[in-house]
């Protein structure tokens, strides 16, 4: 049934950037990334680089690549949206944020710092997030709504949630899940950063997940595996969400604190920001 | 005395603002047919969405419909929304300051026969407490009509409980209803009683007994439970030097500790306070428990009189 609840206009083609997968540049970008997470984390003293450095590829993908965004006009009607659910990945967010050009990329020194829009978990007072979060579990539930709405008013805007993989041991991801199904809302594209790594453990040791993509098929899901720190793969995941005809899920393999080899598949390293020396040799091993 | 429950006051002017406006939607969790978002539903079957028993989803999910644009109601039970939903609810809605409204039935313990699990008695002490929320607790069904209104007019996160039995209509639909600004009942000199809900009607019948034992009662209906009248209440204070309030809820942390809060930083004056003293309710009829439990009109004239003793 189609509405017009709003005399606001749908999707009329409205200039957005064509944006291209360059690999060799996103992996360029990508040592940025890395870089930037480290340094911004090891000034506030705090942060979560572990779930931050596995998402970097895919936030690359999202915002460089597959979203339709316009950084001069955060607010734009029929933008994309991301939602991120896990909230404390907010180093990764505020880099990719910055690299879009929401905001100087000068303001990421304050990130964590008293009266700084850069909150320790992602805010909506920072140009480009659309959601509070720190609290696990809620993303994909608000990612609906959106959805819901889009539906409503007549958009064509897309609905992205990324989620952490120990997030979605919490109840409230699978209630969610059960609705974006039972709306069909194939406008909602779910992205699992899986590192399988959380704050105490293995999340195979604390609580374990698998079989992963079959509990989500089992929910209605349409599921597509990909290395979370392969472009060409995250393209061809991100792309097959184009002709969803069910909410979309991309359980995105990737390895916590991915590029740093003291840091990679450690826990210790979720919650806790490098010191001067960690970080001189985290540095000088991404400039390789 | 005309008698329904407020429930069915939301649920009227609901269906009467959606047929007024297109940007008002419901979301639900199984249980419209209980709190009367039913009645839009059945107008407004391509604006309504049911999330199933999930409340911490249907909170969620409202989020993302006011994030966009839309004037939320989310509906279900007092104690399952604030209690169960209550991270979503201090989160996406407050800390979002998302345009939701969450209204709740089956406040009180006047739930009656289905116990104590059913019967919320801490909404308003834990929704008073979260920053950008309004907490409204309607007297009656033509009150409970205005404040649905109100909501939908006021940008901001609105929580307002409703009841499950009848309660008596004691206003009218002229009376002004302004949110924030309590409206007096009763005019009175020797002591003033503040209460919200099903306790204004029985603090009149109170008022009435107490006339003829000499005492000269001020009911106050407030309404608003945060943001808290402070004029009003310091009014009272300097006019009868002596306060009871009564609520259908704990005595921590709802109505009367607003009170309190108030006359402690404004103008101390002896205050009693009639509400559920620290225990759970248990399966009963709705008057057996308010008067099991204290909170009938007997039991705010023992009040009225005990404060009046302690006058300074």
């Amino acid at each position: 049934m189609a509405h017009e609840y709003f005399s606001w206009s749908s999707f009329k083609g409205e200039f957005v950037q064509d944006q291209k997968m360059d690999v060799a540049a996103f992996k360029a970008k990508a040592v940025t990334f890395r870089k930037q997470i480290l340094e911004m984390t090891h000034m506030a003293g705090s942060g979560h680089p572990g779930g931050s450095l596995s998402a970097v590829e895919i936030l690359i993908s999202l915002y460089c690549y597959k979203m339709r965004h316009k950084p001069q006009e955060p607010h734009w009607a029929n933008r994309d949206r991301l939602i991120i659910s896990k909230g404390h990945a907010s180093p990764v967010v505020y880099v990719a944020l910055a690299d879009s050009g929401y905001f100087p990329k000068e303001e990421l020194g304050t990130f964590r710092k008293l009266g700084a829009r850069l909150q320790g978990h992602v805010h909506r007072k920072v140009p480009g997030v659309e959601l509070n979060t720190g609290s696990l579990g809620h993303g994909l539930s608000v990612a609906n709504g959106m959805a819901l709405a889009a539906r409503l008013q007549n958009k064509d805007f897309k609905v992205y949630c990324l989620m952490g993989d120990g997030e979605i041991q919490e109840g409230s991801v699978w209630e969610a899940a059960m609705s974006s199904a039972h709306y069909k809302l194939h406008n909602v594209c779910a992205i699992i950063d899986y590192n399988k790594v959380q704050e105490n453990g293995p999340v195979s040791e604390i609580m374990n997940l698998e079989p992963l993509a079959d509990k989500w098929r089992s929910f209605g899901w349409e599921v597509i595996e990909a290395d979370g720190h392969d472009f060409d793969e995250l393209k061809k995941a991100l792309d097959g969400f184009d002709a969803a005809k069910k909410p979309y899920v991309i359980i995105a393999h990737t390895a916590k604190g991915k590029g740093i080899s003291f840091m990679e598949g450690k826990s210790k390293w979720h919650g806790k920001a490098p010191n001067k020396e960690e970080l001189s040799t985290a540095l000088k091993e991404l400039e390789g | 005395m005309n008698a329904t429950p407020t429930r069915d006051g939301f649920g009227v002017e609901l269906t009467a603002l959606g047929n007024e406006r297109k940007d008002i939607v419901v979301v639900s969790a199984d249980l419209e047919d209980a709190t009367r978002a039913e009645f839009f539903k059945k107008e407004f079957p391509d604006r309504f969405f049911t999330v199933g028993i999930a409340e911490q989803d249907m909170v969620g999910t409202a989020v993302g419909l006011a994030l966009e644009g839309f004037v939320v109601f989310a509906s279900s039970f007092a104690v399952f929304m604030t209690n169960r939903a209550y991270d979503m609810i201090r989160i996406d809605v407050c800390q979002n300051n998302a345009n939701v409204k969450i209204v709740c039935s089956h406040a009180g313990i006047t739930v009656g026969e289905d116990g104590s699990t059913a019967q919320c008695l801490e909404d308003l002490a834990i929704m008073r407490v979260l920053p950008n929320m309004t907490v409204l607790c309607p007297v009656d069904t033509i009150e409970a009509k205005k404040a649905t209104r109100w909501m939908a007019n006021n940008y901001g996160p609105f929580y307002m409980r409703t009841s499950r039995s009848a309660v008596p209509v004691i206003t009218a639909e002229a009376d002004p209803f302004v949110v924030g600004k309590a409206n007096v009942m009763r005019e009175g000199k020797d002591v003033t009683i503040i209460a919200c809900g099903l306790m204004v009607s029985e603090s009149l019948q109170v008022a009435e007994m107490l006339k003829k034992e000499g005492i000269d009662a001020r009911v106050v209906n407030m309404h608003t439970i945060k943001p808290i009248d402070i004029q009003m209440i310091v009014e009272s204070a300097k006019q009868t030097k002596a306060i009871v309030t009564a609520e259908e809820h704990q005595i921590m942390g709802g109505l009367g500790s607003a009170v309190c809060e108030a006359l402690a930083q404004n103008y101390p004056v002896p205050v009693e306070m009639i509400g559920m003293n620290d225990a759970y309710g248990e399966t009963g009829d709705p008057e057996g428990l308010l008067k099991k439990y204290h909170m009938k009109d007997r039991d705010i004239a023992q009040a009225v009189k005990r404060v009046i003793k302690r006058k300074i």
